[in-house]
């Protein structure tokens, strides 16, 4: 790859216009790269499974996104049935609504409340709802937030802009097995209105991680 | 995930077959520090906690399935609720501030008191 990289001489037509420097693949692999290959290869040559069953797996990864968690809680702000259905088995509530769980992890929906303000962590490694959200952020994965999330939780908020006052209860869920979590966070005041598809819209991934609740700012009319 | 029915009293479940913890029980954290991959973080270890949920579902070890040891390790997991303030004495926030951890049953031991 790489001597193709570095003979590549742009001499052909680019299909956008904006400058960017070549796109290479300098880098030597390091010892985690060079082992996934070495694993990768030998379970192929095994015949344990196929390079199309990988593909196939990145694209059920890809098909992932916080988009599918964000319409899960705007059903459940709109229907009480199905609320109290997710919160009773996050699963089959999500299963329910067409999303698979084809890494059969169990989901437990942590409900934010005027009272209770749920955060989800994996302190020993990257555990997250990813039939749900699709892939978690670099900084869910690094060092500093696993460690300071059990910790220093309330802390940790504050640096994502979120000021959680003394009289309500932080919860951190510490993901470890089978069971991964997503928070269901509060419905922003002054969203009566909105259409279940417009709900859906103002939920990011962060606020169902729990690092930021969902705001609603009406746009001036 | 679906809580464990009533029985009908003329059935005999299973040695192990049924929780052993119920919600609302006090539970210590075992101590053991075994080599491996093990999924009960040591921050925890030797806390105690109150079982809030048991997971119904009887789900594999996920500790033995690890080293490929799967056979006979199912048992059921709990959602365990720790104060902050037990896991860390120099906690900053809210006394009512709580950790939750799902802790496989071979972790947990009766504690008569938290």
């Amino acid at each position: 790859m790489s001597d193709h990289d570095s003979s590549h001489d742009h001499d052909h037509d680019h299909d956008h216009d904006h400058p960017h420097a070549p796109i290479t693949a300098d880098e030597k692999p390091g010892y985690y790269d060079v082992m996934e290959t070495a694993v990768r290869e030998l379970l192929v040559e095994r015949k344990l499974f196929g390079p199309d069953e990988i593909r196939r797996q990145i694209e059920v990864l890809d098909s992932r996104t916080p988009a599918l968690g964000a319409k899960v809680v705007a059903r459940a702000w709109t229907d009480p049935d199905f609320k109290s259905r997710l919160l009773a088995n996050g699963r089959s509530g999500c299963e329910e609504m067409g999303i698979t769980f084809y890494d059969d992890t169990q989901l437990i929906v942590l409900e934010n409340t005027p009272d209770v303000h749920n955060l989800i962590v994996c302190t020993l490694c990257s555990c997250y709802p990813r039939p749900v959200l699709g892939l978690p952020p670099d900084w869910y994965k690094l060092k500093p937030y696993r460690a300071r999330a059990v910790y220093e939780p309330r802390a940790v908020l504050e640096e994502f802009g979120t000021h959680i006052p003394d009289d309500v209860e932080i919860r951190v869920s510490d993901s470890t097995a089978v069971i991964r979590y997503l928070v269901l966070p509060m419905r922003p005041e002054g969203t009566e209105a909105l259409s279940e598809q417009q709900l859906a819209d103002l939920v990011t991934r962060d606020a169902m991680i729990g690092v930021i609740p969902v705001s609603y700012l009406k746009e001036a009319a | 995930m679906e809580a464990t029915p009533q029985l009908i009293d003329s059935v005999v479940p299973a040695l192990g077959e049924l929780p052993v913890f119920s919600v609302g029980d006090a539970v210590n954290i075992l101590t053991r520090s075994p080599i491996g991959h093990y999924r009960m973080p040591t921050y925890l270890r030797g806390k105690s906690g109150t079982i809030e949920k048991v997971i119904g579902t009887k789900a594999v070890d996920n500790e033995e399935e690890g080293y490929g040891r799967n056979a006979g390790s199912k048992g059921h997991y709990y959602r365990v609720a720790i104060p902050m303030t037990q896991i860390w004495p120099d906690y900053i926030g809210s006394p009512n501030d709580g950790l939750r951890i799902e802790i496989f049953e071979n972790w947990l031991e009766r504690a008569s008191h938290v």
